[in-house]
């Protein structure tokens, strides 16, 4: 066999701390290995022609490249050595950079560890075999995960792509946190007039089926063959016959219902719907608060319903839908406000939140526009912003910058002004960030147009004095400690990740931080896909984000699905478990341990043999650990491959002669 | 083990002078509800805040010297009111887990200390170890209509990492307690709020203006009379409530308790036990009244 070592420079990632030269060197006395040179950009378009040229010239069967992880380039060299007409398994990296280059700064050490994983590399080489792929269908159906501004985009672009779109929305309508919001930044129009059309085109696209009060309950399957159980929670009332009217909204007795939607600023009737510009506009009843359903009595919703909707007996369903990729936007939860003991959050009725304090702003809201304090009715005439509420704050392991706080506050302050130019709002806050189009300019326009008072500094407590409130800060400019009297404290509070995001996360199998924000492919060039084939992110499911990028990742999250599905055919991977039909004695130890469920029971002339479906199989490999006789093999994953890179490495190798 | 409830008790140097009532209350108290407190042999003093800002290995060795001293005793750990010399006994036995650090303690100590032993405040084990439930059981005298601000100071809970216990911007376990004995905890909002601290000798005004504040704010809220955990904090807001008086020209006569002290009197200790005649600030108005309360009830 003859195999081509290219060691790559990195420019001076890997050559700064390896002699590649060396290496390259010591590459070719490795027996089977016919070529080797080092190369300023193996990834490079020159790098890759000089190894198509080799590959040619050298009649090479093989090829080694030596630098950087697999992850992002051995799809890259693959394609490569395809072009230069081998099959693109014929190839193995090894990684000098991340492993090697990049961990450590003695030069000897480096250069002797980087000739040992090209000598595992070539080993491997050896004993590799041409895998070829094979196509199945794909399902052209696609699955959007969660209802807020960045799922709603992705449906609809998914649907006017010409796809079928399941929608899965955990609450009873779509809109997510952005249907709360009274206005935006930093052009200051109307949330819910800008989202509103939105949501009645999801409701009218007959591409896409609404599952609101939904929740994903498991997800089995493959890139384009995803089968999804989609859990319909009981809303107790029958939505095919509910007009939306309202009536039982205006008889139901309890008034004291919570209400989420408006974040429990007043409250709301056990059945109801959220908002008017609901979609589904279809009522649903809190069996928490309903008295039919927690004291049996009452049914005065069944009685006024024009037609007949109600149904109490109602349980929870379960549906299934098949599809072909999934699109998770699941958004994001705020900072729980009451963390903060000494801003007295729960404690004091006018210390609030700011999407709260968006419910009292809002036309719709409790107060219907009015801003009023939650303790006593009152307009306040000082209020207070209080940024960073659970954002870059490590004391209660939040390190990230939320990212829309800073605009949101500068919004609220200007609003305030608006609905009352008699009030005086002060803000205190570490830093503005505010790095968008027209962004900073809307921070200024709150501090210069409308005299809010930036104050530079934490706030230490909060604490009530008579009906006002005591907000004392520091002034880091003016190296002064301060105290405000406020009417009114406003919690800017920061993102964190949706409350079962990890568990969601699970059953999609994909990444997720320490925060539980799902990880993207790659932070730059893969922003909303995952390491799971056809699973796409979009919006602050991915991390904290405001409407404008959420909407951006919606489209593009919907663009990748539309490009995976404009094949009718997908490439299965061939790096999957083979079973040796010879060896195997079918004890079923291998059917057992598969975490994916990709092996079965065949009969083989009357005896009973494993067998590997391959496009379930993930190639994960535990089958291979269990099998007793060593009859299922991970192809490229190979016993016999990996104990060629074991005897390498264990053997005398150049390496150690470099000494 | 002894019993359930024996710890080796660490007085300090103020519960032997300024804050005698509030070792003599404690010593009382803990006797009445079963905790057994045995006197750390030959204590020292654990450096108040001086040794800290001069040496952090000397400070440490003042505190490990007590721990050592008892680590040979049958306890289930150390126990003091003083939440000054708790931090001390808390950051020396923290740093110590640092072996480096341990190492120079160690080697000014006459043997190696084990640094194994809880370290608690009394009000942490009364709270925790005893609980409110079991305290209202053994109130015979509740102080009933007794409105209080609970005042735990800044250093009680901070800290956190080092002190772990109870939270550090609104602690809780002496409202838990004053509720048990009957009394009426107002929404006191400075609860960890700075008195002023050892400024009272040096910075008088800066004593007058932060205790000042605490008084106010106890008054706004209704309280008739506050209630610490802090030797020094009960000082300033008691002893020099005069001295606040003049300077803001407010009026004060705001009864300043050891926590020690309610608890003892709810339980029907003797007023000599408690050593109530030692506040500056004379709280016989606010017995006899609950007693008149008491009386008018019962009739």
């Amino acid at each position: 066999m003859k195999i081509g070592v290219f060691v790559c420079h990195c420019g001076s990632n890997i050559a700064g701390t390896v002699n590649v030269g060396s290496v390259a060197e010591e590459a070719l006395k490795l027996p089977s290995v016919a070529f080797a040179s080092d190369t300023m950009y193996a990834c490079s378009e020159p790098g890759q022609d000089a190894i198509i040229e080799a590959i040619k010239e050298h009649r090479l069967d093989g090829v080694v490249v030596a630098s950087c992880s697999p992850r992002m380039h051995e799809p890259t060299f693959r394609k490569t050595v395809e072009r230069a007409g081998l099959n693109r398994y014929m190839f193995e990296m090894a990684n000098i950079r991340e492993h090697v280059s990049w961990i450590g700064k003695d030069k000897d050490a480096n250069t002797r560890k980087a000739v040992d994983l090209v000598a595992m590399a070539v080993a491997k080489l050896t004993q590799d075999r041409e895998l070829t792929p094979k196509t199945f269908d794909i399902n052209k159906r696609v699955l959007v995960i969660g209802g807020g501004v960045a799922g709603i985009q992705a449906a609809l672009d998914c649907a006017d792509g010409g796809l079928e779109v399941v929608l899965v929305e955990k609450t009873s309508s779509i809109g997510g946190k952005m249907s709360k919001l009274d206005k935006t930044f930093p052009t200051v129009d109307c949330s819910s007039c800008i989202l509103g059309p939105k949501m009645v085109d999801v409701a009218q696209h007959p591409n896409i089926t609404l599952y609101a009060s939904s929740e994903v309950a498991d997800v089995k399957g493959y890139v384009g063959n995803f089968n999804v159980s989609i859990n319909r929670k009981a809303t107790y009332v029958d939505w095919a016959a509910c007009t939306g009217c309202g009536l039982c909204m205006e008889k139901c007795p309890s008034k004291k219902s919570r209400d989420v939607f408006n974040e429990e600023i007043g409250t709301t009737t056990a059945i109801n719907i959220p908002f008017p510009q609901a979609i589904p506009k279809k009522a649903s009843i809190d069996p928490e608060f309903c008295l039919k359903l927690t004291k049996g009595k009452c049914g005065v919703c069944e009685k006024v319903c024009p037609t007949n909707a109600i149904r109490f007996e109602q349980k929870q369903e379960t549906a299934e839908e098949a599809v072909g990729a999934i699109i998770t936007a699941t958004g994001y939860d705020l900072f729980d406000y009451t963390r903060y003991e000494e801003y007295g959050g729960g404690r004091y009725a006018d210390v609030i939140t700011s999407l709260q304090y968006e419910r009292l702003l809002s036309a719709s809201g409790p107060t219907g526009g009015h801003i009023k304090r939650p303790s006593d009715g009152k307009e306040p005439k000082d209020v207070v912003f209080i940024q960073c509420v659970g954002s870059r704050d490590k004391s209660v392991d939040r390190p990230y910058c939320s990212g829309f706080c800073c605009m949101y506050t500068a919004k609220q302050a200007i609003l305030t002004k608006d609905h009352l130019p008699e009030s005086q709002s002060y803000v205190f806050y570490m830093d503005i960030r505010a790095p968008g189009k027209l962004y900073d300019e809307f921070t200024r326009r709150a501090m210069e147009e409308y005299g809010t008072k930036y104050i530079r500094g934490r706030v230490a407590m909060v604490y009530p004095k008579g009906d006002k409130y005591i907000v004392r800060g520091a002034d880091t400019l003016m190296g002064a400690q301060v105290e405000v009297e406020a009417d009114l404290v406003v919690l800017a509070v920061g993102a964190e990740a949706a409350k079962g995001a990890p568990q969601l996360a699970e059953k999609l199998r994909i990444s997720y931080d320490a925060y539980g924000f799902y990880m993207e492919s790659h932070p730059k060039l893969r922003p909303v896909e995952t390491n799971t084939a056809g699973v796409f992110l979009a919006g602050s499911c991915q991390g904290p984000k405001d409407i404008p990028t959420s909407v951006g990742q919606g489209s593009a999250a919907a663009a990748k699905v539309l490009a995976l599905f404009s094949k009718d055919q997908l490439e299965s991977d061939p790096q999957v478990s083979v079973v040796d039909i010879k060896r195997c004695v079918g004890c079923g130890k291998c059917i057992q341990t598969c975490p994916f469920g990709a092996i079965e029971e065949m009969d083989f002339r009357g005896m009973p043999k494993a067998n590997v479906i391959e496009t379930i199989c993930q190639g994960c490999g535990i089958c291979t650990s269990t099998c007793p006789q060593g009859a299922i093999q991970l192809q490229h994953f190979t016993d016999n491959q990996i104990l060629a890179e074991v005897n390498a490495i264990c053997q005398q190798t150049p390496a150690q002669n470099l000494k | 083990m002894s019993s359930s409830l024996t710890f080796a008790y660490y007085p300090g140097c103020s519960g032997q002078g300024t804050s005698i009532e509030y070792d003599k209350s404690t010593r009382a108290v803990c006797k009445a509800l079963g905790i057994e407190l045995v006197d750390i042999p030959d204590w020292s003093c654990c450096g108040s805040s001086p040794a800290h800002t001069v040496d952090h290995i000397l400070s440490a060795a003042l505190s490990a010297r007590n721990i050592l001293q008892a680590e040979d005793m049958d306890v289930q750990g150390i126990i003091t009111p003083c939440p000054s010399c708790l931090t001390n006994l808390k950051v020396a036995s923290h740093r110590m887990r640092d072996e480096q650090f341990k190492e120079k303690v160690d080697d000014l100590l006459n043997e190696p200390c084990r640094n194994d032993l809880p370290i608690m405040s009394v009000l942490q084990v009364i709270y925790e170890k005893l609980g409110p439930k079991a305290l209202a059981a053994k109130v015979t005298n509740p102080l009933k209509g007794l409105k209080l601000a609970p005042y735990y100071g800044c250093i009680m809970n901070r800290p956190p990492e080092v002190m772990d216990f109870d939270d550090c911007e609104n602690p809780v376990a002496m409202d838990h307690l004053m509720e048990a004995v009957g009394a009426e905890v107002m929404p006191f909002p400075l609860k960890v709020e700075c008195c002023g601290a050892s400024f009272g000798v040096a910075r008088n005004d800066v004593v007058t203006k932060l205790s000042g504040k605490l008084l106010d704010v106890a008054a706004d809220c209704g309280a008739a009379a506050m209630v610490t955990a802090c030797p020094l904090c009960q000082m300033n807001l008691d002893m020099r409530q005069d001295q606040i008086n003049r300077a803001n020209k407010s009026s004060h006569k705001m009864a300043v308790f050891y926590y020690t002290q309610l608890i003892g009197k709810a339980l029907g200790l003797s007023d000599a036990s408690l050593m109530l005649d030692k506040l500056c600030v004379d709280p016989g108005h606010l017995f006899r009244e609950i007693e008149t309360a008491r009386t008018a009830d019962a009739v």
